[in-house]
């Protein structure tokens, strides 16, 4: 079943996978230029709740924004669209998906239930400082979606360290698990690696953090 | 071109307007002077029009320039979107360049727009000749002394109020008014404008609906943000600005303003470089003081021509 919601002037589908009718929530975000997929994928399937699957602004059966300007901040947005409709739920993205579930669980420390990063497309963005300045043109007669636009911008875009470590430390300090953030990527860009530092950070398969999340949140040193 | 029903002393409406398309956005362009004189790109910042110029822009078309400017894409009659960033005001930037002509042309941009400018500069060497930048030059951010703890709240705060609004963006619609609250609303951005100047503006920038006037910037923006944005970055590139540059900056702090001083920028100039401060002027320079910026500019095109 497909759920449509807004973002500001965009629509987004939202796709309910499972069977399951009750449990914790798990939401999957595709990777950069990936959609939702049409069945959980296999890896997943222990999961003991509901599984759902976001498209993000321009992928799949979202709308496609003119004329481009793409942010992770923006998709973050997106991400919070989904949470404003399902409550807490447990994110798990591959790629740039995995960027997002690392900004929203900073930003909506008690919404996210756990951020698993995994490995898939739009991993590293840009780097960890901007470039020689470009100005990102795609190819108007691409195939989209997935939209061109998202395509170029979001592979190009400035990931610090320091940035991504301070929505760690944020949902470390904020979120009622002891270990908000699951890294499970073997791809290592500057920013996932600075994460490594931070306490509320652990590094795991994706099996084990699905295990961790799926339990109930224990309160701090109970 | 219809004329607003407030005047304003020294002001004057475009010549021609046109519209440009980025890439499916529909960017509201404005000239004047002489068509056939030489282009002069005219760059608005964040939460302004291109009508803020109908004082300045005259001052350099009657000096001879076929001065063009434009509508940001969400700000005055220019489409509203779904995403804005500074990437796509590059490209709408080069969208009404490339409308112009194939020369390089001289840029004067004021603010937001002098840094979205810069970087157009730095990607595109070749299509610009020389660059006068009015109080958008970056400056460092002072970063609070607060403990970890309170920067923590402070964040969360931040994050989730960004996120709050964004739920609700696509409901907002701008507050009608009177021609006068918008004025009065506008004036504490602007605290240093005149209430004659920003009724004038009002006439342009607001549309008036049966329920009252509403500024046309599109709703959704909102001032301030957050991101991986560092003003270091563009400070130590400016070194190697690969045209002639003048700044100007106004030394008074307000609202709007980034609060750059010439010594936190001159070490990153090119050697080259004009840098001049006003210190009887707050972030709008051109409107403070439109004759003394517009001869300052003429003075610097013709030097470096």
């Amino acid at each position: 079943m497909t759920i449509k919601l807004r973002h500001n002037r965009v629509e987004l589908a939202l796709h309910e996978l499972g069977d399951a009718s009750s449990g914790p929530t798990l939401l999957l975000l595709h990777g950069l230029g990936e959609r939702t997929p049409k069945r959980v994928p296999a890896a997943y399937v222990a999961w003991p709740g509901r599984v759902f699957g976001l498209d993000l602004t321009g992928h799949g059966d979202s709308s496609i924004p003119r004329g481009g300007g793409y942010t992770c901040e923006i998709l973050m947005g997106d991400v919070d669209a989904a949470l404003a409709h399902l409550g807490a739920a447990t994110l798990l993205g591959r790629g740039l998906g995995a960027y997002l579930a690392l900004l929203a669980a900073g930003a909506r420390p008690k919404l996210v239930h756990g951020a698993i990063l995994s490995d898939g497309p739009g991993l590293a963005g840009g780097s960890a400082r901007p470039g020689t300045p470009i100005i990102p043109m795609p190819d108007p007669g691409a195939l989209a979606p997935p939209d061109p636009f998202a395509l170029i911008e979001l592979a190009s875009d400035v990931r610090p360290p320091d940035y991504a470590s301070s929505f760690a430390r944020q949902a470390t300090q904020l979120s009622e698990l002891e270990r908000p953030i699951s890294i499970c990527t073997l791809e290592r860009p500057d920013w996932l690696r600075a994460l490594l530092e931070e306490p509320g950070v652990q590094e795991c398969e994706v099996a084990d953090a699905l295990a961790y999340y799926a339990r109930p949140a224990r309160r701090r040193g109970g | 071109m219809t004329e607003p029903s407030v005047s304003y002393r020294g002001a004057r409406r475009p010549a021609r307007s046109r519209r440009v398309d980025s890439h499916g956005v529909s960017i509201a362009v404005y000239e004047w002077g002489a068509a056939d004189a030489p282009p002069l790109l005219l760059v608005h910042g964040g939460f302004d029009f291109a009508g803020t110029f109908d004082v300045f822009a005259p001052l350099l078309a009657d000096a001879g320039w076929r001065v063009i400017s434009w509508d940001h894409r969400g700000h005055g009659d220019s489409d509203q979107t779904a995403l804005y960033s500074w990437q796509a005001d590059l490209r709408d930037a080069l969208a009404v360049m490339d409308s112009v002509g194939r020369e390089p042309m001289p840029i004067v941009a004021h603010s937001k727009g002098g840094g979205v400018c810069m970087q157009l500069t730095e990607a595109r060497p070749h299509r610009v000749s020389r660059f006068v930048n009015l109080d958008g030059m970056p400056s460092r951010w002072p970063h609070p002394d607060v403990a970890d703890h309170e920067r923590t709240k402070l964040r969360d705060s931040e994050l989730g109020g960004w996120l709050d609004w964004r739920r609700r963006a696509g409901e907002l619609s701008r507050k009608p008014g009177t021609l006068d609250e918008l004025a009065a609303r506008r004036g504490r951005m602007n605290p240093r404008l005149s209430r004659e100047w920003l009724r004038y503006l009002v006439t342009i920038g607001a549309r008036h609906d049966a329920d009252g006037w509403r500024w046309k910037i599109d709703p959704s923006m909102r001032f301030g943000g957050f991101g991986p944005w560092r003003p270091d970055w563009s400070l130590e590139r400016m070194r190697g600005f690969p045209v002639p540059l003048l700044g100007i900056l106004g030394l008074i702090e307000e609202e709007m303003g980034w609060g750059t001083t010439p010594d936190s920028i001159r070490p990153f100039l090119p050697r080259d470089a004009r840098l001049i401060g006003f210190e009887d002027s707050g972030h709008f320079v051109h409107i403070e003081h439109p004759q003394r910026v517009a001869d300052l500019t003429l003075e610097f095109l013709e030097a470096a021509a």
